[in-house]
């Protein structure tokens, strides 16, 4: 091209450059949102980035409010009959049907219906037979194998969101792309564009509508939450999905107010592999690592972000519970440490023999590696137990963990409903591999099967208080903390409503600029 | 024309007569590769013995000192990491690393892609096309999957990373020493040696290498860097060094995330890295100058 | 020459051949698989999953397979994005990559070779000294300490560029990825043409050269410049292909939709057709720019001749 007009392109894109361009449009939220979505398929999907998306692309029978509380969705109304095992939705005139026969990880969870988990494994053949018919057009009955009193947070969950059966009989794998996607949720899907963005629009459609006041939202895959802080700094993004643990004192001190830590239903722990030595048969030992850890140290120095020192097991303030009292919580660090000390000398070891040397594996990720040292560190300098530190990444890492290669495991739990069996179930000795550290307990294994008949709330959650209490003097694995949901949020942004279960719909939400 | 003859007979008179000697004596009149040489061995000679003089351990967890800026009197003249451990030890002891992997992994990358390029390059026609089709197969080949496959069958091995990283590396020499031999292999003096019935692989041997050393060189402190980049890359997705051993790259990527909360977490280890590949540069300038057969200074 | 090339371009097949054909089994050797969470599956729904996907057959029957799809030109779905085809997701991310590597490349070669240049010309000067080593310090300076002290200058203090994000490729958001890609390059490749120039500027021809009467650019241009190129075009081959197949680094940071995340994380995620895809992808472009490479070497130094 001729001299001139490239030096005019080359003003002109100058003179775009330095434009500022955080251009909002009114109405338009952009959240970042962690990883790229595997899948908008609610059936399909496990992770919490799909399920922020897709809840606002559908609406179960039950959907949560701005503040996390079930609320009726595509229900508007249900009755239990008096056994606790049929349930009667009244549906909204053009609501979907859900098919529970769809392979996914969570369809495990729906196993509480009649003979969900013997079709799953193939004894049943027929999908009529599953406990969930149609009894006339506006109604839906669900009959259940066993009262779950957790059922109704269950169907909240993405599992159970109804997909629309001519949807993917048109399209197959490809139902999920936007125009073909078919949701009755508050937006539809308008564009995605793997690793770069997905934006929702309003639907027309939504049976509340009126009430939803954006008009758009772009979510954006932001993995680096280094690269995410930048650019909420820079006013790219709204909402954050993450905040970086060094960068909070910061944030705390330039931006008080859109810091938004929040308890979440999570508890980060270190499983022990009861499966050889030297934790098996050995409650001593375990009991003395456990006891040895400095949990208010790792929070404040470690992960910074305000997490709970953590004792028990199920996080705090779950449904339908009352957590137990942990004894070894309301002493001080000291006398913890002294107690671990002569827990270690009661396990034999001393001068004579020196304590083992473990292993702690885990997965590839700046803040397990820190917690990791300091653990290490910990055993070391309180009891001489020398920890090597084993780095993996995540798909060698969950390998290992599954076949039990290990001797100290870092791992997280987050719990899929708002009940303590989400975290209880974990170490049953019947879960095979997904157990953590093959905890096998056949006295705990039998509180937790007379919680589940058990039809009284309370005494049912005194059961499960019990297996717990019983569970965590055995130590096979070892809370550190539960866990807190860290984002930032614009001051503009109107109904985002802090809750445990970090749930935030864009339906209940505004820009207000 | 006779007055540069009359030069050329004076200097041989004064100067050594190996050609390495002549380099040698060459490089030494160099000031900035005298200084660079000097800086590189108060670096690795730092990294060496430092560790074992310094205060502070590299791995030792101090509670009240997490992400302490530098201070002299705590003895943490570099400032801490956010695990509260010192710094300057870190550095020192990354910098043993880091230099290792480059050294060792750079010299395996020399001696095969010299060898195999040269080989190639002079030998031509199939085996020509057939070796360097291997470069390409090779080349395509994903990087990450090789390192993974490796540290998880063999164990989270030094000597692996070597390994992993000149067996990559080694590549892109094969194909400069091959295009290097292809141009010269034309020459009147390899026509020449051919002619007399010098047997191919010492015409590779005796002629040849000593030709290219001067691109190979330069690419070769070009190379350290990078195999040192990619050694923190490994390190980064958690196949590399184990924690506590750590090496710069590890140390920078580390900083290079809290710039502006804890910027000595960067500057150190980074000065440090900066300053080697620096002097390497430097030095492979001055090399390659040096060893320049046609250069009658 | 155009033999030559053909006969190189026929060789490819092959050569692809037997790189599908290691990178296959290579890539199921790695413990873990596609499907393998911390949220453990049901045995039998893992197995439906493996069904679907064709993982419980034996190994050399999905060998087989996977060559049956590739000649149909279907190169498979993605195990860990479900919802995409890897040949889809190969093309959504190859422009970005192609618009941020290709502009890269001709910002490295361009200043690379304009720096180097300079500095040979004036060798050993003052200018020769301050350019190579700023040279320098761009080699010594990894691209994932540059990319984030541009952003927070460029992006967060002074807000005159966007952080990340793509946008469609508009123009304002190329401009510190291409940077940050391309400061290594520039520094590499002044370092090779300064060697090189230098080099060729004190042998016997151009003195001849200069001996004749010529002047100072002609000289530089028509008998130099050809020369001196030569270990630059051998080391842009396969820099051309890494700045092409997209840097991890780069587009993580600044949240670019390229192909070079998707190499890195398909390994990470056992995401086996998806690797696959790419490796079948980066071999053929290797091959193809070494090719050019080489036609090139041949182009530029009339004595090497190709048998």
């Amino acid at each position: 091209m001729s001299l001139p007009s490239a030096l005019r392109q080359i003003v002109a894109a100058t003179a775009i450059a330095l434009l500022p361009i955080t251009a909002q449009a009114a109405g338009v939220l952009n959240r970042g949102n962690g990883a790229e979505p595997e899948t908008l398929d609610p059936q399909k999907s496990t992770g919490v980035p799909e399920a922020n998306i897709q809840r606002d692309l559908f609406e179960g029978l039950v959907t949560e409010a701005a503040d996390g509380k079930l609320i009726p969705g595509a229900a508007t109304a249900w009755t239990v009959s008096d056994d606790g095992l049929t349930y009667r939705f009244t549906l909204r005139p053009w609501a979907r049907l859900l098919d529970p026969a769809q392979a996914s990880k969570y369809a495990f969870m729906l196993w509480p219906l009649k003979n969900a988990e013997k079709f799953s494994k193939g004894e049943v053949k027929d999908p009529a037979e599953i406990g969930v018919k149609a009894e006339g057009p506006g109604t839906l009955v669900v009959t259940l194998e066993r009262p779950t009193p957790y059922l109704i947070g269950l169907l909240a969950h993405h599992a159970s969101y109804p997909v629309n059966r001519k949807a993917i009989e048109a399209h197959g794998d490809r139902w999920t792309r936007p125009g073909n996607l078919v949701g009755n949720g508050a937006f539809t899907l308008a564009e995605w564009t793997p690793q770069d963005r997905l934006r929702i629009d309003r639907s027309k459609t939504f049976h509340d509508a009126a009430n939803v006041a954006l008009d758009s939202v772009y979510y954006y895959p932001t993995e680096d939450i280094q690269a995410e802080y930048k650019r909420y700094r820079a006013g790219e993004l709204d909402i954050t999905y993450l905040i970086p643990p060094d960068q909070i004192a910061a944030a705390r001190r330039d931006m008080p107010n859109e810091v938004r830590i929040v308890p979440y239903f999570g508890t980060y722990y270190y499983a022990l592999n009861m499966t050889r030595a030297p934790f098996k048969d050995n409650p001593k030992l375990r009991q003395a690592l456990s006891l040895a850890i400095d949990r208010t140290a790792i929070v404040e120095k470690v992960a910074k972000a305000g997490e709970l020192p953590a004792y028990a097991w199920v996080p705090p303030n779950t449904g339908n519970y009352r957590n137990p009292a942990i004894e070894i919580a309301s002493k001080t660090q000291a006398e913890r440490d002294a107690m671990a000390k002569a827990l270690l000398a009661e396990a034999g070891f001393g001068a004579g023999k020196p304590a083992p040397e473990v292993e702690i594996l885990y997965n590839t990720n700046d803040l397990h590696k820190r917690v990791a040292i300091a653990v290490a560190a910990m055993w070391e300098q309180k009891l001489g137990v020398k920890a090597k530190l084993v780095n993996q990444e995540w798909k060698v890492y969950l390998d290992m963990g599954r076949e039990m290669q290990f001797d100290v495991r870092r791992a997280a739990w987050i719990g899929d409903y708002d009940d303590a069996w989400s975290f209880l179930e974990l170490l049953k000795s019947d879960v095979g591999k997904q157990n953590p550290a093959r905890y096998e307990n056949p006295a705990y294994d039998d509180l937790l099967r007379r919680s589940a008949a058990e039809r009284d709330l309370d005494a049912r959650a005194k059961l499960m208080a019990e297996a717990e209490v019983m569970m965590l003097n055995d130590v096979p694995i070892i809370p550190i903390w539960h866990y807190v949901s860290r984002a930032l949020v614009k001051p503009y942004v109107k109904g985002r409503i802090d809750n445990v279960q970090d749930f935030h719909s864009s339906r209940w939400m505004s820009v207000a600029k | 024309m006779a007055g540069w003859i009359r030069g050329c007979a004076m200097t041989d008179a004064v100067l050594p007569r190996s050609p390495g000697g002549r380099a040698w004596a060459r490089l030494r009149r160099n000031p900035t590769a005298v200084a660079a040489m000097i800086v590189l061995g108060v670096i690795a000679g730092l990294c060496i013995v430092g560790p074992w003089v310094i205060p502070h351990s590299y791995d030792a967890v101090s509670w009240e000192n997490i992400l302490t800026a530098p201070d002299w009197s705590s003895g943490h003249w570099f400032g801490t990491d956010p695990n509260g451990r010192d710094l300057l030890a870190r550095t020192l002891v990354g910098g043993r690393i880091s230099l290792m992997v480059g050294l060792v992994a750079s010299l395996v990358s020399l001696v095969i892609g010299v060898s195999w390029g040269a080989v190639a390059g002079y030998t031509g026609g199939r085996v020509d096309g057939v070796m360097m089709r291997i470069v390409d197969i090779l080349y395509a080949l994903p990087f990450m999957f090789f390192v993974i496959l490796l540290m998880v069958y063999f164990g989270r091995n030094i000597v692996l990373i070597f390994v992993a990283i000149g067996a990559v590396e080694w590549l892109t020499m094969a194909r400069i020493v091959r295009g290097q031999t292809l141009s010269l292999k034309r020459r009147e003096f390899i026509e020449a040696a051919r002619a007399i019935g010098v047997p191919g692989l010492t015409i590779v041997r005796r002629h040849i290498v000593p030709n290219v050393a001067g691109p190979v060189i330069v690419f070769l402190t070009l190379t350290i860097p990078e195999v040192m980049l990619i050694e923190s890359f490994i390190s980064f997705l958690g196949l590399g060094v184990q924690e506590p051993m750590t090496s710069w790259g590890v140390l920078i990527s580390e900083g290079a995330q809290n710039i502006e909360e804890a910027p000595w977490l960067l500057a150190f280890p980074g000065t440090c890295l900066a300053l080697t590949l620096l002097c390497l540069n430097l030095l492979g300038d001055a090399l390659r100058d040096a060893l320049d057969p046609r250069d009658g200074r | 020459m155009f033999r030559y090339a053909v006969a190189r371009l026929l060789g490819a097949i092959p050569t692809l051949f037997a790189l599908v054909t290691i990178a296959f089994f290579l890539v199921r050797l790695a413990p873990g698989g596609p499907f393998d969470d911390e949220r453990q599956l049901p045995p039998e729904i893992e197995a439906n999953l493996q069904r679907a996907y064709n993982l419980d057959a034996p190994l050399t029957s999905q060998y087989l397979r996977y060559l049956g799809d590739l000649a149909r030109g279907d190169l498979g779905p993605s195990f860990k994005y479900k919802d995409y085809s890897v040949a889809e997701l190969i093309a959504t991310g190859l422009p970005a990559t192609l618009r941020i590597g290709l502009s890269a490349l001709v910002v490295a070669v361009l200043a690379g070779v304009f720096c180097g240049a300079v500095a040979a010309l004036r060798r050993n000067g003052w200018v020769d000294r301050v350019v190579m080593t700023l040279a320098m310090t761009g080699i010594a300076i990894p691209n994932f300490v540059v990319a984030p002290a541009l952003t927070l200058l460029l992006g967060v203090y002074l807000r005159l560029l966007p952080v990340g994000g793509w946008g469609d490729g508009a123009f304002r958001f190329l401009i510190l990825p291409v940077v940050a890609l391309a400061l290594p390059k520039i520094a590499y490749v002044a370092r090779l043409t300064r060697g090189s120039l230098a080099e060729v500027l004190g042998s016997p021809y151009i003195r001849t050269a200069r001996a004749k009467g010529l002047r100072g650019t002609t000289i530089l241009v028509r008998h130099a410049a050809r020369a001196a190129l030569l270990p630059v075009v051998s080391y842009l081959g396969p820099t051309a292909a890494a700045l092409l197949t997209g840097s991890v680094v780069i587009e993580q940071i600044f949240g670019i939709p390229g192909l070079g995340r998707y190499f890195v994380q398909g390994a990470l995620n056992r995401d086996y057709t998806l690797v696959l895809g790419i490796v079948l992808f980066y071999g053929t472009l290797i091959i193809l720019l070494n090719l050019l490479a080489d036609l090139a070497y041949g182009w530029l130094d009339p004595r090497v001749r190709y048998d």
